[in-house]
């Protein structure tokens, strides 16, 4: 119909501007209030450096989380609704080795690593191998895995929340040589890993052989199982390493925050909203979304005037609304 | 008679029986019965139908029908504890607001299918979780308590019978207003959109509009379980709508077939039973019904409903032909899109 015309392009221009209205009302009021005092260490310029900090480790460690449930998407169509539960599962089996065990921090990472990743490897085996392509029917299915997961590390770890000890010098912070700040040395290692997560997946995928495969199984299954792929190992290997990097998550989140039943949906909430933003499937727009969730929580927590502090997950949700307005596929997601 | 006809019989025998139960419940069984399961049965049953109607009619399986059932139970609860409203009009609000956030989620929410869909309506869910935890106008984690139901319907603990029929009548009319609805050209409409979103729209239908008013309608549905359930427990709070009651609804839905409306009230029955009394056998209550929900999701898709289904038509073959029996409105296609 022609007279649609104007209202699509009057759209098309709404979102944009509306998501960009917002921003730049955000930017102003958080500059008000964190240079309004001046720039001397008796006004608010430390404390924005310390929440701009914490939000881009929270940022790191929400994408090195979300990294994971976006590979397997990306890959296989499944939307890994456990994804949360095995986040949890690595926190809980690092923090019993330390705490109760004995066995130093770094072993207990690679062990959790491979647990979360051997939990993950063998629900794909068993249970999502052979319904390849019905991917609501998938997402019931590892519904149900998360509700029985979550039981069973009620029983096996309890109901109070732990914190995992960071090793040696890790526990200590450091000086950060402005304003005479101190910071975790461990939420800024969360960052490098972060990076470092990154890296690794973005070379593992665009320069490897296995990367190659990976790219060519995600453009068309069934052409590269033609060329004598196997598929299928290709498929296990990245379910094995996206369930390994929610467990590192758990693992470092455990360690910079806490771990307790609830944690679970609370990651798997993140991840969901961090690859929605970015787009499903793609590992930049997954760290840009984890960038843009993890500014949004912690700056909205401290700077919303006292009194709506306790609203501050609607701009979570206002974020949310924006992105979907501007582009429905998240920013770099492709419509199927 | 034939066999035919006599399976028939029966069926339509077995039908008619549980609907005489239904409506003689508080005089056949005991007063805990009633309030203890019966009340449950249809409030949960009433909000799994909004995902049930959403599901089989639209093709659209969203998570965040809780999220609404909170918003309406929490909307009712303030208004009528907190501001002395009339608990009809707190009612009425609660169902408005409720309606509105649903119109909202579901406009943004209406630009994506299938998994996608499901994972927008997820986080919804979990934000209004959230957002109930931690306002203090809603009583952040203690939620409202003192939520009274109108005169009318009496005491809820002591005297169940009078918000039993009211969940009841509510009921009726909302499954008999679903089945008009998808008669109507609206309701053939969102058929046609769940079948073909791509054929519709290039035949003029605008499919965001009716998606989002098909959510809205579901909204509604969600909200009146939400009233009901905030009287019956006069009490609400985030508990009643985190991520466990969610997926619980979506069990429940699972259980009695997502894609047909009467199988929410039979997955209710069966959770609500098995939540009343085996809770108590086992301490991993949770751990079989994840299980249940797992065995049901890879055996029979169609849950329940979709089970006694098979065997009617097996029966049907069994005993000699006839007339094919009417496919179920939906027939999932999932995957086939993927």
């Amino acid at each position: 119909m022609r007279t649609l015309a104007v209202p699509a392009q009057l759209r098309r221009f709404a979102g944009p501007a509306l998501g960009l209205g917002v921003l730049a009302l955000a930017l102003a009021w958080v500059g008000y209030r964190a240079f309004g005092a001046g720039f001397g260490a008796g006004g608010n310029v430390p404390s924005l450096l310390i929440i701009s900090l914490n939000g881009l480790t929270l940022a790191g460690l929400y994408f090195i989380t979300a990294a994971g449930f976006t590979l397997i998407f990306g890959l296989m169509r499944v939307v890994n609704m456990a994804h949360g539960s095995l986040y949890l599962l690595g926190g809980y089996v690092a923090w019993s080795l330390t705490a109760n065990h004995g066995v130093g921090f770094w072993p207990a990472l690679v062990a959790a690593a491979f647990a979360g990743g051997g939990v993950g490897l063998i629900m794909q085996q068993l249970f999502l191998r052979w319904n390849l392509g019905q991917d609501l029917r998938q997402a019931l299915i590892t519904i149900a895995v998360s509700i029985i997961l979550a039981d069973q590390m009620l029983v096996h770890f309890g109901g109070i929340a732990e914190t995992i000890t960071p090793p040696g010098r890790l526990a200590d912070s450091v000086r950060l040589h402005v304003y005479g700040l101190q910071y975790p040395a461990f939420r800024l290692f969360v960052l490098g890993a972060a990076l470092a997560v990154g890296c690794g997946l973005w070379a593992g995928i665009k320069r490897t052989r296995f990367g190659m495969v990976v790219r060519a199984g995600v453009d068309d299954r069934s052409m590269t199982s033609a060329l004598g792929i196997n598929v299928q190992f290709v498929f296990a290997i990245a379910f094995f390493v996206g369930s390994a990097l929610a467990a590192l998550g758990g693992v470092f989140g455990g360690t910079m925050l806490s771990l307790a039943p609830g944690e679970d949906s609370n990651f798997l909430l993140s991840s969901l909203v961090v690859v929605i933003i970015g787009g499903l499937g793609s590992l930049g727009g997954a760290a840009l979304g984890a960038l843009l969730l993890g500014l949004v929580e912690q700056l909205s927590s401290f700077y919303l005037p006292a009194s709506y502090t306790s609203d501050s997950i609607l701009l979570t949700f206002a974020l949310l609304i924006v992105v979907l307005a501007i582009r429905p596929a998240g920013f770099f997601g492709r419509t199927a | 008679m034939s066999a035919r006809r006599a399976w028939a019989a029966t069926w339509y025998g077995v039908v008619a029986g549980v609907l005489l139960v239904a409506a003689l419940c508080p005089v056949l069984f005991s007063t805990y019965f009633t309030s203890a399961v019966a009340v449950i049965v249809l409030w949960t049953g009433l909000a799994a139908a909004s995902l049930t109607f959403l599901a089989g009619y639209g093709g659209m399986i969203s998570l965040a029908q809780t999220a609404l059932f909170g918003v309406a139970g929490f909307m009712v609860a303030k208004l009528s504890v907190e501001q002395h409203w009339n608990a009809w009009l707190a009612a009425l609000a609660a169902l408005g607001v409720a309606v509105g956030v649903g119109l909202l989620f579901g406009a943004i929410a209406s630009g994506s299918e299938g998994i996608y869909f499901l994972m927008i309506t997820l986080a919804f869910a979990m934000l209004t979780y959230y957002y109930f935890l931690q306002a203090p106008t809603f009583g952040a984690h203690e939620g409202i308590n003192g939520v009274m139901p109108p005169k009318l319907l009496g005491d809820p603990v002591l005297h169940p019978t009078r918000i039993y029929y009211a969940a009841l009548i509510c009921c009726v009319l909302i499954y008999a207003g679903v089945r008009y609805l998808g008669r109507t050209a609206f309701g053939l409409t969102l058929q046609g959109l769940r079948d073909d979103p791509v054929r519709m729209s290039a035949l003029g239908y605008t499919v965001r509009l009716h998606r989002t008013l098909a959510f809205a309608s579901a909204a509604f549905i969600a909200s009146v379980a939400g009233v009901l359930s905030a009287w019956d427990n006069t009490r609400i709070s985030p508990g009643s709508i985190d991520i466990t009651r969610t997926i619980d609804i979506l069990t429940v839905a699972v259980i009695g077939g997502l894609y047909r409306l009467e199988g929410a009230w039979v997955g209710a029955f069966i959770f609500v039973m098995l939540d009343t009394y085996a809770r108590g056998l086992s301490d991993r209550f949770e751990t079989y019904i994840g299980l249940v929900f797992l065995a049901i999701v890879i055996v029979s898709p169609d849950g329940v409903t979709g089970l006694a289904r098979t065997i009617d038509r097996r029966i049907r073959e069994l005993t000699g032909g006839g007339a094919k029996p009417p496919q179920s409105p939906a027939t999932p296609t999932e995957g086939a899109a993927a």
